[in-house]
């Protein structure tokens, strides 16, 4: 059977093409120069170099993270390149100026880049190595007041509105990885949603990188004010390199009283090949803060990519009400590495969280979640329900589920479930006593298991998520 | 039932099998037609349900020697869903569960997939949903069994009601019932029974793997087997399985013995 199975999990990772583009790519190393280089590459103001330059001093001091259950060779934090960027920099004013080739990679990629084309009725913000190619829909969106745009553009046509909110739910020394993104993030996305506002369409930002030796980081910023709600969607990939990137993101969502923010991935970034070799680093620090009276935050994330990724998306629950919610499906094979899971910080009164986790490995990969629900004791009447399942696809692979809970108010309700199950021999030969094959197999017990975060996608997204799924695991089964 | 003119449908000859390298099926011989219904009985152990996984095909089991012909084709080369498309139906002992399919989902893919491999007609999903309730009716399967996760939460009843489902679904030449009354209450019991017999034809053939004699009693068997340490040592009608009943397994196997004995 494992010869089945293995076939199933092993479909090579068809993002793996680099594109031939002429790129502007910085020196390798870090120190203050390389700040103040990119700053001054991006015309930022003054108020940015010194946050970027407090960040990296914070940076300095900091160790990197050891307790995740993840293991790698030191990085060399000085054999990277901080800043890669297409040439062809002057301004675009439309589609038509961007580069043929990047238009075709995206092409490639399946994402409409071409507002025209793009019938999907998504706005699209393209990020291409570190900076931003490319955002549709702007017109449009600005129409009803929201902003839309990449982070550098953000920096310089809205300087108030990031001075306000950049660094407010995860501060410059939050973390190791954080503190370096925020000395060296290049661009991101940033997007606005002003006071009573539905967004009218659904926004998206792609991630690509396409440089070997540069790392990708990115800075994303959104705001829902009062009564404002917006769903964003992020695809990320990458070629496949025998080397490793680092991607070291952060995410800062707030939302005002009765906001509501939906946030969506879909990672696939490179996750090395059938030995472990190559693929990406991804270091990420995901965080909103449902800040005002009856806000809303959502996570849905379906990781399937990257050599190792440590990604906590969480909500700090400062509104009285406020709600925050994790969906997650993780899917690790060969030897990925994953240590991914949330944490819901409940600090307002009848604050009310859900988790809902599906981790999947395959191969001989190693797949954590890893939860924390704290309920400070300001937060009365809050509560969470937790949900973590673990599925095995053969006898190699790895689950652990680490849930941490502080409950410090005893009107608090916590619930926490998990299970484990395995995909094996029994599974298989019920479906193919029924004429089913493994494939059909796998992909229908995948789908059935992840089913509870699924649901939680966009439309196209969840039908993207169930391909991705079902190809990722293909030759797994057997 | 027995017809005379019937065809044969398995014949096993001299079947050897083994699971982790011990052999537990030992020179197994047996033959089906058409029509007919068997019963298998023995005490725990004997290769009852190994010989029912090697029908059908379950990779844990390696066969080593030894012969299946089912309607002329050589069995062993068939893969597990190919043999069930080939009408090959084993309901099991144990039914696995799936969260978050849906039984009608799963169902019908089953469904399908046998017919389009049978180069018959495949349902919609509508068509299916009208199709299946039909078939429900035969077990007095209440319609809300449709929307819940497969086997997910089902009682054992529940679980073996779902399993005569598929078989009445995919309509098999040869049917292989593991233990089916393992479970049941007796009202359960006779439900599934009716239902097996209302499925039964002279076009197809029954395999009982049981420990009571209890089942026989609804679903009356046209031979009854008793299995000890992977072969079949003798071979009744169905007063057989009355008289293992009153006087257990342990005669059979001391009459096989000195029979042996003898022959040699």
């Amino acid at each position: 059977m494992s010869a089945v199975l293995e076939k199933l999990i092993s479909q090579p990772y068809k993002h793996g093409f680099v594109t031939a583009i002429e790129s502007d790519v910085a020196p390798k190393g870090l120190n203050e120069n390389t700040i103040r280089m990119i700053s001054a590459k991006k015309n930022e103001p003054e108020w940015l170099l010194d946050f970027r330059l407090k960040s990296y001093q914070a940076w300095l001091k900091m160790e990197e993270p050891k307790w995740p259950n993840v293991h790698y060779p030191k990085i060399d934090f000085q054999a990277i390149s901080y800043y890669a960027a297409p040439k062809q920099r002057a301004k675009l004013k439309s589609m038509d100026e961007v580069d043929p080739e990047l238009l075709r990679t995206f092409e490639k990629l399946g994402v409409p880049l071409h507002e025209r084309m793009a019938l999907a009725g998504v706005a699209v913000d393209v990020i291409f190595d570190s900076v931003s190619v490319a955002t549709t829909y702007k017109h449009k969106l600005a129409e009803v007041g929201v902003i839309f745009c990449s982070m550098s553009e953000a920096v310089l046509e809205h300087p108030e509105l990031v001075q306000k909110y950049l660094g407010t739910v995860v501060p410059t020394g939050d973390n190791y990885y954080a503190a370096l993104n925020s000395a060296v993030f290049t661009d991101g996305s940033f997007c606005f949603i002003p006071k009573g506002v539905k967004c009218p369409m659904d926004l998206s930002t792609y991630f690509r990188i396409n440089t070997e030796e540069s790392g990708q980081f990115e800075r994303t910023l959104i705001i829902a004010e009062e009564g404002a709600s917006v769903s964003y969607l992020e695809g990320c990939t990458a070629p496949a390199f025998s080397t490793n990137q680092l991607h070291a993101a952060v995410v800062e969502l707030v939302a005002l009283d009765n906001a509501d923010i939906k946030y969506s991935t879909v990672q696939n970034w490179y996750a090395g090949d059938e030995n472990g070799v190559g693929g990406i680093y991804n270091f990420v620090t995901k965080r909103g803060l449902a800040k005002g009276v009856n806000s809303r935050i959502s996570w849905t994330q379906v990781e399937t990519g990257s050599a190792i990724t440590w990604k906590y998306p969480s909500v700090v629950l400062r509104g009285d009400n406020s709600v925050g919610e994790f969906y997650s499906v993780a899917v690790t094979n060969h030897l990925q590495q994953a240590d991914t899971g949330t944490k819901m910080i409940h600090l307002g009164k009848n604050t009310r969280s859900t988790i809902v986790s599906k981790g999947i490995s395959a191969g001989r990969s190693n797949n954590s979640y890893r939860g924390l629900v704290k309920i400070a004791p300001t937060a009365a009447g809050a509560r969470n329900y937790s949900q973590c399942d673990s599925m095995l696809i053969g006898d190699q692979a790895g689950a652990n589920t680490f849930p941490y809970l502080q409950v410090r108010n005893h009107t608090a309700k916590v619930e926490h479930e998990a299970s484990t199950s395995k995909i094996g021999e029994d599974q298989m030969f019920y479906f193919a006593q029924r004429g089913i094959g493994a494939e059909a197999a796998v992909s229908m017990i995948i789908n059935g298991f992840c089913k509870d975060v699924f649901q939680q996608l966009p439309m196209e997204f969840a039908v993207e998520a169930t391909k991705l799924l079902s190809f990722k695991l293909e030759g797994s089964v057997g | 039932m027995i017809y005379q003119d019937s065809k044969t449908l398995l014949e096993v000859r001299g079947l050897h099998a083994t699971v982790n390298g011990v052999e537990i099926l030992k020179g197994l011989d047996f033959t089906v037609k058409s029509g007919e219904v068997h019963a298998i009985m023995g005490p725990n152990g004997s290769g009852k349900s190994t010989f029912a996984k090697v029908l059908a095909g379950h990779t844990a089991y390696e066969v080593t020697a030894g012969s299946v012909v089912f309607e002329g084709k050589n069995l062993f080369e068939l893969a597990p869903e190919e043999r069930a498309c080939a009408g090959v139906f084993l309901a099991f002992q144990y039914p696995i569960e799936i969260p978050g399919v849906a039984n009608s989902q799963f169902l019908r893919l089953a469904y399908n997939t046998v017919q389009a491999q049978r180069g018959r007609e495949e349902l919609d999903p509508l068509e299916f949903d009208d199709f299946v309730r039909e078939k429900m009716k035969l077990l007095d399967m209440s319609p809300d069994f449709l929307g819940r996760s497969v086997n997910e939460g089902f009682s054992g009843g529940e679980k073996k009601r779902n399993e005569i489902l598929q078989m009445a679904l995919l309509d098999p030449r040869l049917a292989i019932l593991d233990e089916t009354d393992s479970g049941l209450d007796i009202d359960a019991l006779r439900i599934v029974s009716q239902g097996v017999n209302q499925l039964a034809d002279r076009e197809n053939a029954i395999v009982l793997v049981t420990h009571y004699q209890r089942l026989l009693n609804y679903i009356v068997p046209d031979f009854v087997h008793v299995m000890e340490a992977g072969r079949i040592i003798k071979t009744g009608d169905k007063s057989l399985a009355l008289e293992l009943e009153t006087r257990g397994y342990d005669w059979v196997a001391a009459e096989h013995q000195a029979a042996m004995a003898v022959a040699a």
